[in-house]
């Protein structure tokens, strides 16, 4: 935009891959090449790749313990245990492996459920307004008076462990920014002339709210849903830190940082390598959220914090 | 501004109800009863009837809950299973520790986040912005917990600076006034306890804060930048005040409303942070509380807490949408 002799689609490709190879590459993709969207994509990438490959490229069984190459420190290229062994000698690199399936998946259906929940509740709340918006926001307002991941801990301390009930305990308060979000929009969206013209034709309620609101409101839920993927992934890893995650044989990165707190000033590499994980993820999945914002729309930011 | 505050007291009072309500429920559906948990394996059938009619478990629900709702609003959260204590005394006790451990934090985000904040805003693409967000993201990217246990491994472990749990060092603290060490030990004069106080808390508190510290400077940075394209900034500009004062007067004044508001809804996050700092540096907190009475499946405890978190983080919240109000005169009331 900045010079005369290039297109602006390809003006926006140029700080990553130049006019020549820009030129080869569909306009439809051309937004997305942006430096945040490239680094949080090959995180993301790293880690779905690291988790359906698992089985295949652990060195180790994830749970097979071996007292006798118990606590060994990281032999890097060296050794068979490349990142050590904790302290009960199961593999550090396997159980990291393993750990990046358990993050994947309750990130996709955690963020995936409360998703529909959030959007349906929502579209449906903003679209007839009235009383049953009164009732579903009252219900919002509930939840949300809870601290972030309070109910999932209540939830968890009565429940006990495991997978099922772990996606439960984080949907339970995870729906509430789409439903505000797709609420707001949906309330707007009603008046619209498009709305009015399928009205007019007959369509139904039901027939509205899923062909002419929810297609809109998707965006917004495509944004949200990226950064309450990082949400997901820290609020499992804090959760399984605290014993109250999935069952204590399933290797997951929190899990393993509770194990590694306990040898913090003896074996620094059982705390290390699963934070590290933890913390890249979260890192490249924020890099992917504010690349697609900047893309989408810049002014979601504010509605995404879920101020009004 | 009255009418206001009395409107939303009103409207604060069914949440609080429904709250009471949601966890009432949460113990109800929870699987076990808790006859069976709190007898010994020997009790007979009778003795179960027994204690069951002494809890008023054999009561139909509403009955129970309306029990546990009005004793609830006497300040009666009931008697914890395993130390026999009033559960809200036992709160009570810990409440200081988190409370002091939340304000030091939100002190290291403030201190560190508005400058920077401010810094980045003023100078987009300058290397201090781009330093910000490197800031920023590392602060929203970082798993508290993590981030703790790697402060211990590094400032206790190998450079042996700091102490890596607990409040206080046995003994130096004194008798507890208010109960907040740090405040305790400036009142009595007692320089080695405040030391000593301060030495602990470093740790928790910058695990804590960090990302409360990530989110504010970003929400800064961009205030700021809204604001810098303002029209008074302009005509500040125009009647010759300088940079400086322009920056700091009329900009960061009026980016305050944003900084506020953004405090107020992290210290929910800020809470719930807290209960996982706290088990990572032994820190005798209520949050350290919650996590024991898990782990030892105290019911009377738990729900206890949930509660009193939950109402803390309501009260925080209204006290917030009034400061928010206080604040900017343009926010109407008579709505």
């Amino acid at each position: 935009m900045t010079s005369s002799t290039i297109s602006p689609e390809a003006a926006v490709a140029v700080p990553t891959l130049g006019t020549e190879r820009a030129s080869r590459i569909p306009k439809v993709l051309r937004p997305w090449l942006k430096p945040k969207i490239i680094a949080g994509g090959s995180i993301v990438a790293l880690l779905v790749v690291m988790g359906l490959l698992a089985p295949a490229i652990s060195p180790f069984d994830p749970n097979k313990q071996n007292l006798l190459s118990a606590m060994q420190a990281p032999q890097w290229l060296a050794g068979p245990h490349v990142l050590g062994t904790d302290h009960v000698g199961r593999d550090i690199l396997s159980r990291i492996f393993y750990g990046a399936r358990i993050s994947l998946v309750i990130a996709v259906t955690v963020v995936v459920i409360s998703g529909a929940v959030g959007v349906g509740l929502g579209a449906i709340s903003g679209y007839f307004a009235g009383k049953i918006d009164f009732m579903i926001q009252k219900l919002v307002e509930v939840i949300w008076a809870f601290p972030p991941l309070l109910l999932a801990i209540a939830i968890m301390a009565f429940f006990g462990q495991g997978l099922g009930i772990l996606i439960v305990a984080l949907v339970a308060q995870r729906w509430i920014p789409y439903c505000r979000v797709a609420r707001g929009q949906a309330l707007s969206l009603r008046t619209r002339d498009f709305v009015d013209a399928a009205r007019s034709l007959g369509a139904r309620d039901g027939r509205i709210i899923v062909k002419h609101i929810l297609p809109n409101l998707m965006q917004a839920a495509m944004v949200i849903g990226t950064f309450a993927m990082a949400t997901a992934i820290i609020s499992e890893a804090s959760l399984s830190f605290l014993g109250l995650g999935v069952p204590p044989h399933i290797p997951t990165w929190g899990g393993m940082l509770a194990d590694g707190r306990a040898y913090i000033s003896t074996a620094w590499w059982l705390a290390l390598f699963p934070g590290l994980c933890i913390f890249f993820t979260v890192l490249g999945i924020n890099l992917l959220g504010d690349g697609m914002r900047d893309i989408f729309d810049p002014r979601l930011k504010r509605s995404g914090q879920g101020m009004g | 501004m009255l009418a206001y505050v009395i409107r939303r007291v009103a409207g604060t009072i069914p949440v609080i109800i429904l709250i009471s309500l949601l966890v009432f429920m949460l113990v109800q559906a929870a699987p076990g009863d808790p006859a069976d948990l709190l007898l010994s394996d020997e009790a007979t059938a009778e003795d179960v009837a027994d204690a069951r009619a002494r809890w008023g478990l054999d009561q139909p629900v509403w009955v129970q809950y309306w029990k546990f709702l009005t004793a609830a609003l006497q300040g009666d959260l009931g008697t914890s299973f395993r130390y026999a204590d009033p559960v809200l005394t036992m709160i009570a006790e810990r409440l200081p520790a988190t409370i002091e451990l939340a304000v030091v934090s939100i002190i290291i985000a403030v201190v560190i986040a508005v400058p920077l904040g401010v810094w980045a805003g003023a100078r987009p693409n300058s290397w201090i912005d781009n330093l910000g967000s490197l800031v920023g993201l590392f602060g929203i990217s970082m798993p508290n917990f993590w981030f703790g246990i790697m402060l211990i491994l590094v400032m206790s472990g190998i450079l042996n600076l700091l102490p890596s749990s607990g409040r206080d060092t046995y003994g130096i603290a004194g008798d507890p006034i208010t109960g907040f060490y740090l405040l305790d030990s400036v009142i009595k004069g007692n320089w080695r306890g405040l030391w000593d106080g301060l030495a602990h808390i470093a740790m928790p508190a910058i695990a804590l804060g960090t990302n409360m510290m990530g989110i504010l400077m970003r929400v800064t940075r961009s205030s700021v930048m809204e604001v810098m394209h303002e029209e008074y900034v302009t005509t500040a500009r125009a009647k010759g005040v300088s940079e400086r004062a322009v920056l700091w007067h009329h900009v960061v004044r009026n980016a305050l409303v944003p900084i506020v508001t953004v405090v107020g809804l992290e210290l929910g996050t800020l809470l719930s942070g807290s209960i996982i700092v706290e088990t990572v540096f032994s820190w005798p907190g209520s949050g350290q509380l919650l996590i024991s009475a898990i782990t030892s499946r105290d019911y009377p405890l738990i729900t206890g807490t949930v509660l009193t978190y939950t109402m803390a983080f309501v009260i925080i919240n209204f006290t917030v949408d009034i400061l928010y109000a206080a604040i900017d005169p343009r926010i109407r009331f008579d709505k």
